[in-house]
């Protein structure tokens, strides 16, 4: 037990004791990524390759369940050096009491229920370089209280630490047209280290899946600032204030339909007060013309107080369809697209693909094509990105 | 003993057997009050065993005898009066590896389902209308799995006969038409062995009414002297000629799970 727990906490420094991890679970993939238009700006690339690796090591503690989760990531591009990263998704002590459960260290928490844009989930940031779809998340420092009661699930989490959001190189595409500085500015001067708090409250009630969530603490979005260096060089910093934000969200099951709906209201002293709304519904056939196959159907409206420059969905409806082949190898289509509602030539459209390969591979194609003409509308500056992306990963 | 003494206590036990079953031939029950009786003595067999946890291995073939195969490990809470709770964790396929699916079955109402999804984080809601749907890309749907209740289904005793695979038995041949109208079947046809209630085949017919697949459950066996469990279930697809073999193991009963170890917190944590 003593040895359990030495090792649990010393993993690195006991060197080999990574290897003796309780399980060990993880994927390293290549990615190759394909721009199809001429790039926006001089140096800009057209193709970049990159590798991935995370892997999970679970330490038990005890019988109780109790343990340590170790999850170390790494993203090396051979194009854009801004997108290397090591980062650890987890460094995560669990410990169960009989009413509650504790979590300390580095981890990731997902809150919300919507599929197009995720307004409510606050408490980690996105790692934007590792997919573009914002799915990704840094590893956030956290204590993070967790009680289940007959009325409901309470989550109280102390963030004392802060992730700052990064952005492509000058080499990279999917930016601004204006480089970002490396160093970001706050509002608190604390900067980094400052202290943040997240609450949540959520129930299931009957057909009903009810959250509300407040923040206080530094923005996970930033604004950027103009820095001149010379009048030939001019370039974006990210500032980060302090926002308090409340939230709900909501979800209804009807049938095959689930209803969605999440709204936030962020104020600020130094940045943008905002409120934003997100609804919409997933509808699923289940055995289509009496196949296997399984087709969903996404809608989802979204609504920022912001303007098009600030907020990417403004005034924007998506809709998106997903075809579930349900054979042995898991193949998925996923098929979407998105108007501006405001611009009316702003628009973007995706496909994305997957299956298994054998037991431990998967094979997954993404493409994204952007249209906007106005300079008012955040993607203009991404107007010529459109890419195909294709990732073969191994699992273990 | 005299021939006369035998002679009566024959007659006595004839008539005492014949007293035995005449309120059961008394009552003229009828082909659906017979299958319902069957039914219910089913699930009264296998009321009372608490909380238990199994392995499971799911071997995936199709029509050209190509294998893939899924690993999980599940929980299960007998919940009295409603139906039961489950929580099952995938092992295999390594890339869904840690996918963890909450269910709370009920009687008269759907399903609650979630499911986890380790990389983000999330937790999902299911619509469990959709419980026609094929488990993990197998011949088994997700109705298949879900516990069995009186009131989903109206049953009709059809036939007695040897059981299709024990022929020394003797089986209840058995009905069930689903009383809920999102079921992917319009009936199933059971073979029940008489001697225990076991669910020995299954015939299930699809929205067409044809004959769409068949389950034959086999190596059954007691656990607590009273519950039988078949370690292998063998599902064949006879449309499309894929099946699936679910072989259960490590089954522990007594493992003393409570409402509290089904939840969405410990959905999250579940190893």
């Amino acid at each position: 037990m003593k040895k359990i727990i030495l090792r649990a906490l010393f993993p690195f420094i006991a060197g080999t004791s990574v290897a003796n991890a309780d399980e060990m679970t993880g994927n390293i993939g290549v990615e190759g990524r394909y721009f199809l238009q001429d790039s926006q700006f001089n140096q800009q690339l057209d193709q970049q390759f990159t590798v991935h690796a995370e892997t999970e090591f679970y330490f038990a503690i005890g019988e109780q369940g109790n343990s340590l989760t170790i999850t170390p990531y790494l993203r090396v591009d051979n194009q854009d050096a801004a997108r290397n990263q090591f980062d650890l998704r987890e460094f995560l002590f669990l410990y169960i009491a009989d009413e509650w459960e504790v979590k300390a260290g580095l981890g990731k928490v997902f809150w919300g229920v919507t599929e197009t844009t995720h307004l409510v989930d606050i408490v980690n940031q996105t790692d934007n370089l590792a997919s573009f779809d914002g799915e990704e998340k840094l590893g956030q420092p956290m204590v993070h209280f967790s009680t289940v009661r007959d009325w409901g699930i309470v989550d109280a989490l102390i963030l004392p630490g802060f992730r700052e959001r990064r952005f492509s190189g000058e080499a990279g595409r999917i930016r601004s047209g204006l480089p970002t500085l490396a160093s970001a500015a706050y509002e608190s001067a604390d900067k980094k280290d400052h202290v943040d708090f997240a609450f949540r409250w959520s129930n299931t009630l009957g057909d009903w899946d009810l959250g509300l969530t407040a923040f206080n603490g530094t923005a996970r979005e930033a604004e950027f600032i103009p820095v001149v260096k010379s009048p030939d060089d001019i370039r974006l910093q990210p500032f980060y204030g302090q926002i308090t934000q409340f939230g709900l969200d909501a979800q209804y099951i009807y049938d095959s339909w689930l209803f969605k709906l999440e709204a936030i209201s962020r104020s600020s002293k130094t940045m943008q007060d905002t409120q934003a709304v997100v609804g919409g519904f997933e509808y699923s056939q289940v055995g289509l013309l009496d196949s296997a196959i399984d087709l969903g159907w996404v809608v989802e409206y979204a609504y920022d107080h912001r303007d098009a420059v600030f907020a990417a969905r403004q005034n924007d409806i998506s809709f998106a369809t997903r075809w579930a082949l349900n054979d042995a190898e898991s193949t998925e289509f996923l098929v979407g697209f998105s108007q501006d509602l405001d611009y009316s030539n702003s628009r973007s459209a995706f496909v994305e693909g997957s299956t298994r390969l054998g037991d431990r591979m998967t094979l997954t194609i993404d493409a994204w094509f952007f249209t906007a003409n106005d300079p008012a509308e955040l993607s203009y500056n991404i107007r010529q990105d459109d890419f195909i992306q294709v990732d073969v990963s191994y699992f273990f | 003993m005299t021939q006369s003494l035998k002679n009566n206590l024959l007659k006595t036990i004839v008539l005492g057997s014949l007293i035995a079953t005449v309120p059961l031939t008394a009552l003229a029950q009828t082909a659906q009050e017979k299958g319902l009786a069957i039914a219910k003595e089913r699930k009264l067999r296998d009321t009372g065993w608490g909380s238990s946890e199994q392995n499971m291995l799911m071997i995936l073939r199709n029509a050209q005898g190509e294998e893939s195969e899924r690993e999980m490990r599940s929980k299960n809470l007998e919940v009295s009066n409603d139906g039961d709770k489950g929580l099952t964790v995938f092992d295999k396929p390594f890339d869904v590896k840690g996918t963890a699916f909450l269910s709370f079955s009920h009687i008269n109402k759907p399903d609650d389902q979630w499911l986890y999804l380790p990389a983000l984080k999330r937790v999902k809601r299911i619509a469990s209308r959709n419980k026609s749907g094929p488990f993990m890309g197998s011949e088994f749907a997700y109705e298949d799995l879900s516990s069995f209740e009186i009131a989903k289904y109206t049953f009709t005793h059809l036939r007695d006969e040897a059981c299709p695979e024990q022929p020394d038995l003797q089986c209840f041949v058995l009905e069930s038409i689903p009383t809920d109208k999102y079921s992917g079947y319009t009936k199933q046809i059971a073979w029940i062995d008489q001697s225990d209630y076991r669910v020995q085949k299954v015939d299930y017919f699809d929205r067409k009414k044809s004959l769409l697949k068949t389950l034959i459950s086999s190596d059954f066996k007691l656990y607590k002297k009273k519950y039988w469990r078949p370690l292998t279930m063998t599902v064949t697809n006879h449309q499309t000629g894929k099946s699936t073999v679910l072989k259960t193991s490590e089954i522990k009963f007594d493992v003393g799970l409570t409402d509290k170890d089904f939840n969405k917190n410990t959905l999250k944590r579940i190893r």
